[in-house]
């Protein structure tokens, strides 16, 4: 077999990935967007997602798609309210201080890692894919399962693209990032902008483990690469910019699915990270970025 | 009527408004006057609740509206052009008057009746708000408070940096709300400008309200001017 095939598969492998890297991503530069806050417990909020959505799964007797589709709308719903939650108890009583948030979240990456440790366990546990069929391409099959995580991923992160541009809730959310003092100067409820933008993100990254649990099981250390990964990202793609965020993901996802299957996971890891580092240096706003950190 | 009776304001740490009492009546402007750093800006963060009192309270139709959250104050239709503009700088003209509008649920007469006003903006509405000049800035944030349909319109050194003809243009709108019974409390540098506009005149000096005097015993004897700003 010559290297053609390869690619092929190797970028289909590169495509999945990047669509769910885009969609955690795109939770943490809203999050960070918005409200000025590092969420270092992003990662924990996709594990939620993979452990809820293998909960749903096992409740549900008969085909597949039943469990998931439930896991799918009441995985990222559990997330968000666990973190409007933490937002409105912990993160809003620091008055959004830097560096105290960074302290609480790290708090909170550990109390739902250990709670999940406690009762899930430390078993790694598949969950079944709704469908299963796979495309025959003239050199290998591939699951049809992974095409719809990609399409899944692009609806979605259009879904919020025209939340932010298009609507009352949008233009909302862009006032309180832009000035969140002239947003209660006009009626802005800032404390519930900041508590939905809080639980958006979560809901993103646990949708994005829901999506990707089929093919990678649940286990209460898996919010790590997303969140590490998730962090290059936003840095690269510029601090709290959307599309950057987007293209950024696209860019890392599909090197780290290639190198991943030519050389080693752990080259793409050190790759991305080489890269977040130049960024720094040569252009520290990152690609899309304007403001200064 | 807006009533403030008695505020201490402070940031942190330091205190900078001391027992601080305006009163601001329907279809009349109170200018205050006083130092930079006297604390104007505070006392009109204070009224829209965005610095919490430490005492006194913020009374309007005998309502005490220092104890709601910040968010309901301007839809007691209390509106703040605030120094700077502070305009929603990436968002569109039409965006920026849309979260003005958006505050008391007002429609499209209203829009209508605020663009008139401002028929400059109505060609600028789809501009980034960061890209029109100074005036336009200034008409803007000017508009988006006049969204609110406010009975009580804060305004903090609206012609800063503008030319006479936009000056104008901004005091001619002043005049306007001021005969349409709105209460309006006016920061302003300009002496001539304050004698030429205000009913009242409240001298600030260190976050004290030293004295309020009727505009018009002050242009008939302007000594007071000296004493309290020196010029
Ligand atoms: N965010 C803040 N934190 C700490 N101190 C502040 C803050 N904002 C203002 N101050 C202080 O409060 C005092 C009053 O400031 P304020 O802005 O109310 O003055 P001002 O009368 O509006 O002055 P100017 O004419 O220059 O606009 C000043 O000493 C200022 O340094
Ligand atoms: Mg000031």
């Amino acid at each position: 077999m010559d290297l053609g095939p390869y690619l092929l598969l190797a970028s289909l492998e590169g495509a999945v990935a990047a669509a769910v890297l885009a969609l955690t991503a795109v939770g943490l530069s809203l999050v960070f967007g918005v409200m000025r806050v590092v969420n270092v417990a992003h990662g924990e909020f996709f594990m939620l997602g993979a452990v809820l959505a293998w909960w749903f799964a096992s409740l549900v007797a008969g085909h597949p798609a039943f469990g998931f589709v439930l896991a799918l709308i009441c995985a990222p719903l559990i997330a968000a309210v666990i973190a409007a939650a933490a937002d409105y108890f912990v993160l809003k009583r620091l008055n959004y201080d830097p560096e105290a948030t960074i302290v609480a979240t790290i708090g909170l990456l550990y109390i739902i890692q250990q709670t999940v440790l406690m009762t899930y366990g430390p078993d790694a546990r598949p969950v079944e894919a709704p469908f299963n069929a796979r495309i025959y391409l003239p050199w290998f099959g591939y699951s049809t399962y992974k095409f719809f995580v990609i399409g899944a991923a692009i609806v979605l992160l259009i879904g919020v693209w025209i939340m932010l541009t298009k609507t009352r809730i949008g233009l909302v959310l862009r006032a309180s990032q832009l000035d969140s003092e002239m947003a209660l100067a006009f009626g802005i409820k800032v404390d519930q902008v900041y508590a939905m933008v809080f639980g958006l993100g979560a809901g993103l990254a646990a949708m994005a483990a829901v999506l990707v649990v089929p093919i990678q099981q649940a286990h209460y250390l898996m919010g790590g690469d997303p969140l590490l990964l998730s962090f290059i990202v936003v840095i690269i793609g510029g601090l709290g910019s959307i599309a950057g965020t987007v293209v950024a993901a696209i860019l890392i996802g599909m090197s780290d699915g290639i190198i991943s299957v030519f050389f080693s996971p752990t080259l793409a890891k050190i790759i991305a990270t080489l890269l977040v580092a130049f960024v720094l240096i040569f252009r520290p706003t990152g690609l899309f970025g304007k403001r200064s950190i | 009527m807006l009533d403030v009776r008695g505020i201490n304001v402070g940031y942190d740490q330091v205190q900078v408004l001391y027992d601080l009492s305006l009163t601001a009546r329907p279809g009349e402007i109170l200018c205050l006057l006083g130092r930079n750093g006297a604390g104007k800006t505070t006392t009109m963060k204070a009224i829209m609740g965005l610095l919490p009192l430490r005492s006194g309270s913020v009374l309007l139709d005998g309502e005490d509206i220092s104890a709601l959250p910040a968010y309901e104050v301007p839809r007691r239709r209390i509106a703040y052009v605030p120094q700077g503009r502070r305009l929603f700088s990436e968002l569109t003209v039409a965006e920026n008057i849309e979260i003005g509008l958006m505050v008391r649920d007002a429609g499209k007469a209203t829009r209508d009746r605020v663009l008139d006003i401002f028929p400059r903006l109505r060609e600028r509405l789809d501009q980034r708000a960061e890209t029109l000049s100074g005036g336009e800035q200034q008409m803007l944030a000017t508009a988006r408070a006049l969204c609110i349909e406010p009975q009580v319109l804060l305004l903090d050194e609206p012609t800063e940096g503008l030319q006479p003809s936009m000056i104008e243009q901004i005091r001619q709108v002043i005049v306007q709300m001021k005969s349409e019974n709105v209460a309006i409390i006016l920061v302003e540098q300009r002496v001539d400008a304050v004698l030429s506009i205000a009913d009242q005149v409240a001298f600030i000096e260190n976050g004290r309200n030293l004295e309020t005097l009727e505009a018009e015993a002050l242009r008939q004897d302007p000594s007071k001017l000296t004493r309290y700003l020196g010029v």
